[in-house]
C-alpha cells in the first residue's frame, strides 16, 4: 500500500492531523486472563448502588423492559450488523427501522420520524438547526424549562453565526416553573431579528405541564417554528405534538425499555411534518416494491444525508442508533399502547401518593401548577438531606441546586419522579426517613456506601 | 442532437430566455440526462434577487445533488410550481414545461457574457 502511494511509512498518512491533536502513549495496565479481567469488572460494577429506593428522573426514568427486548436484541441478526445500505440483504433491519418509524410516528401524532439519533439532547439540536434551514433565520429560542443538558448541548452546537436565547420562567404564582408567555411574545416582537424556532418541553424539566398550545400560537405568528422535546411514556396520556400545532418533535426515547444505563447509549427521537422531510436528518425508511412487484423496505429520500450531499447535508449525521430504536420498538409491540398507557397512569398515580408523602414529612412542592410523575419538593439544605437520605437507603431525585447552580430559585430544591415501578413501600420508607433526618432523628440501621453520616444530627438538619 | 437557437447558455449547464424584460430559467437536456431522474428541485420564493452565477437552487436526482447557478441576475417573479409534484418533467421536457424560474432582468448586458448555442454544445462535445 505503502509503495502503490509512494509513501515511506504509515506516520505519513497522519500529517495532516496537528502534531498537538495526536494520540500519545494510552498508559494501559498489563493484558490480563479474561477470567481475572472478567472478575475485576464485575468487582468494579459491583459498586453500583442497585439497593436504593430510587426517586431520580430528570430525564432518564426506570420503567420495567419486558424480558422479549432483552432476548430480540441479543439476536446476532439485530446485535451487530445494524447499517442497512444493501436493501437486498437488509430487509430484516430495514422493517425493523420501518416499524420503529411508524410507532414513534402514531405516538407523536407527527408525520416523518428518522431512524434516530444518539440522544435526546442531540436531537433537540438538529430539531433547532432544522428550524434555521427552513425558515432561513439564525435566532432560536429555547425554553429554561427544557432540560439544562439540552440546553448545553445547543450551545454547544450554536455559536457562529447562530443565536440561542433563553425564555425566563414564570417567577411565582399558579404558572411557576412554567415558561414566561409574555417573555416569549417580547422575545419574538423583535422584526429586525426574526426567530426561526422556539422549544419547549413537555411534560418540563421540572416535571410541571406547559400550556403547549399557546407556545406553539405564539411562534407560529412569528413565522417560528414550533419545536417541543417530548418523553415518549407521558404521549400515552398527554396530547401529542401533532395534536397542538408542533412542526418538529424530539426527545429522549430512553424510557422505552431502555435501561438507564448509567447514561447512555440512548434513543434521540426526531419527528417532523411531512413539510419539513427534507430538511429532517437522519436515516428514513420507506415501503416501496421491487421489479417483480414484491413489497420491500429501502432507504429513501437518500440525497439529502452527508454521502451524498456533502457540505450541503442537513447534518454531518448519517447514522442511527439501530440497537437502541429496536429496543424501543420491541417494547412498544409487547407493551401496546393500552399498556403504555397504564406504565404512565401508574406513574402518575404514585406521585400523587409522594407528593401527599413528602409534604406530610415536611417537604411541600415548589411549584402549584400541575405535573405528570414528575415534581420538586423544598426541605432546607436541600444538597445535605440528600447526602443523609442516600445513607438511609433513599436517593432523593436530583439535586436542583447542582443542575442548575445560578438559578436561586432552585435553591433547596429535590426533583423526584415516580414510576410505574415505584412502590408504596418505597414511598413509605421515602417519607420516614425524611421525617427522620428533617426531625433530626439518627438513621434506624447505618446503612454502607456513599454518604452515611454516623453522627446524629441534633436539632435539626445542621 | 442541438440545442434550442434561441437561448442561451451557462459552463453549468443552465439555459435562459429572454422575453423583453423577464427572462425564464431552466437546465439543459444535457444536464437533465447527467443527472439521471430527477425527484426534487428546491426553487426560491417570488421576491428573492439573485445574482449571476450564484446558486440560486438545488435539484436532486436518485443519485446526486446538484447546485443550480444562476445565468444572470434579477429579480423571481415565479418558479415553476408544478415541479413540485412532477420534478420528472426537468426530464421529459428541460426547456419547456420543466422550466424553473422566471425573473426581472436586472441587467441586459448580462446576456454577453453567457455562451451562445454553437459555443454551449462545443462544450458539452467535449465532455
Amino acid at each position: 500500500m505503502l509503495g502503490a502511494l509512494g509513501l515511506t511509512s504509515v506516520d505519513q498518512l497522519f500529517e495532516d492531523i496537528p502534531e498537538a491533536l495526536r494520540a500519545s502513549s494510552l498508559d494501559l495496565p498489563d493484558p490480563e486472563p479474561e477470567l481475572q479481567l472478567a472478575a475485576s469488572l464485575s468487582a468494579m460494577a459491583g459498586r453500583n448502588r442497585t439497593d436504593l429506593a430510587s426517586f431520580l428522573g430528570a430525564g432518564v426514568y426506570r420503567h420495567w423492559s419486558p424480558p422479549a427486548v432483552d432476548q430480540l436484541l441479543l439476536r446476532g441478526e439485530w446485535y451487530t450488523a445494524y447499517t442497512p445500505y444493501q436493501p437486498e440483504i437488509s430487509q430484516g433491519t430495514l422493517q425493523s427501522i420501518y416499524e420503529y418509524e411508524s410507532l414513534i410516528a402514531e405516538l407523536v401524532g407527527l408525520d416523518v420520524v428518522s431512524a434516530s439519533h444518539y440522544e435526546g439532547a442531540a436531537a433537540t439540536a438538529e430539531a433547532a438547526l432544522m428550524s434555521c434551514r427552513a425558515t432561513r433565520r439564525d435566532r432560536v429560542l429555547v425554553s429554561r424549562a427544557v432540560h439544562p443538558h439540552y440546553r448545553g448541548t445547543l450551545r454547544t452546537y450554536f455559536g457562529g453565526d447562530l443565536v440561542l436565547e433563553e425564555v425566563p420562567l414564570v417567577a411565582d404564582g399558579d404558572g411557576a416553573g412554567t415558561t414566561d408567555l409574555a417573555a416569549l411574545e417580547r422575545l419574538l416582537a423583535d422584526i429586525d431579528r426574526p426567530v426561526a424556532g422556539v422549544i419547549a418541553a413537555q411534560p418540563n424539566f421540572l416535571g410541571l405541564l406547559e400550556p403547549m398550545p399557546a407556545i406553539g400560537e405564539l411562534a407560529h405568528a412569528a413565522g417560528a417554528l414550533f419545536i417541543s422535546v417530548v418523553e415518549p411514556v407521558s404521549l400515552a396520556v398527554l396530547a401529542p405534538p401533532g395534536a397542538y400545532g408542533a412542526d418538529i418533535a424530539a426527545g429522549e426515547g430512553q424510557p422505552l425499555g431502555i435501561a438507564p444505563q448509567y447514561g447512555g447509549p440512548y434513543l434521540g427521537i426526531l419527528a417532523s411534518t411531512d413539510a419539513l422531510v427534507r430538511q429532517i436528518p437522519g436515516r428514513l425508511v420507506g415501503l416501496a416494491t421491487d421489479l417483480d412487484g414484491q413489497r420491500a423496505f429501502v432507504m429513501t429520500m437518500r440525497a439529502r444525508e452527508q454521502d451524498i450531499r456533502r457540505d450541503k447535508a442537513a447534518s454531518n449525521i448519517c447514522t442511527n442508533q439501530a440497537l437502541l430504536a429496536l429496543a424501543a420498538s420491541v417494547y412498544l409491540a409487547t407493551i401496546g399502547p393500552h399498556g403504555l398507557r397504564d406504565v404512565a397512569a401508574l406513574g402518575a398515580a404514585r406521585a400523587a401518593e409522594l407528593e401527599a408523602a413528602l409534604a406530610a414529612a415536611g417537604a411541600p412542592r415548589i411549584h402549584a401548577g400541575p405535573y405528570l410523575n414528575e415534581f420538586a419538593v423544598r426541605v432546607p439544605d436541600a444538597p445535605l438531606v440528600h447526602r443523609r437520605l442516600l445513607g438511609r437507603g433513599v436517593l432523593a431525585g436530583l439535586v436542583l441546586a447542582e443542575a442548575e447552580p445560578d438559578d436561586p430559585s432552585m435553591v433547596d430544591g429535590l426533583l423526584v419522579c415516580t414510576t410505574e415501578v415505584t412502590t408504596s413501600d418505597e414511598i413509605a420508607h421515602f417519607a420516614d426517613a425524611l421525617s427522620d433526618v428533617l426531625g433530626g432523628r439518627p438513621p434506624a440501621a447505618v446503612e454502607a456506601g456513599a454518604g452515611t453520616d454516623r453522627r446524629s444530627v441534633a436539632g435539626g438538619v445542621r | 442532437m442541438s440545442v434550442p437557437t434561441d437561448l442561451r447558455y451557462t459552463k453549468d449547464h443552465e439555459w435562459v430566455r429572454v422575453d423583453g424584460d423577464t427572462a425564464t430559467v431552466g437546465i439543459t437536456a444535457y444536464a437533465a440526462g447527467q443527472l439521471g431522474d430527477i425527484v426534487f428541485v428546491e426553487l426560491p420564493e417570488a421576491g428573492r434577487s439573485l445574482g449571476q452565477f450564484a446558486v440560486f437552487g438545488v435539484v436532486e436526482s436518485v443519485k446526486a445533488v446538484s447546485d443550480l447557478f444562476a445565468p444572470i441576475s434579477g429579480e423571481v417573479l415565479e418558479s415553476n410550481a408544478a415541479l413540485a409534484a412532477n420534478p420528472e418533467l426537468v426530464n421529459s421536457s428541460p426547456y419547456g414545461d420543466g422550466w424553473m424560474v422566471l425573473v426581472r432582468v436586472t441587467d441586459p448586458a448580462q446576456l454577453d457574457e453567457l455562451l451562445g448555442p454553437d459555443a454551449y454544445d462545443d462544450l458539452i462535445a467535449a465532455g
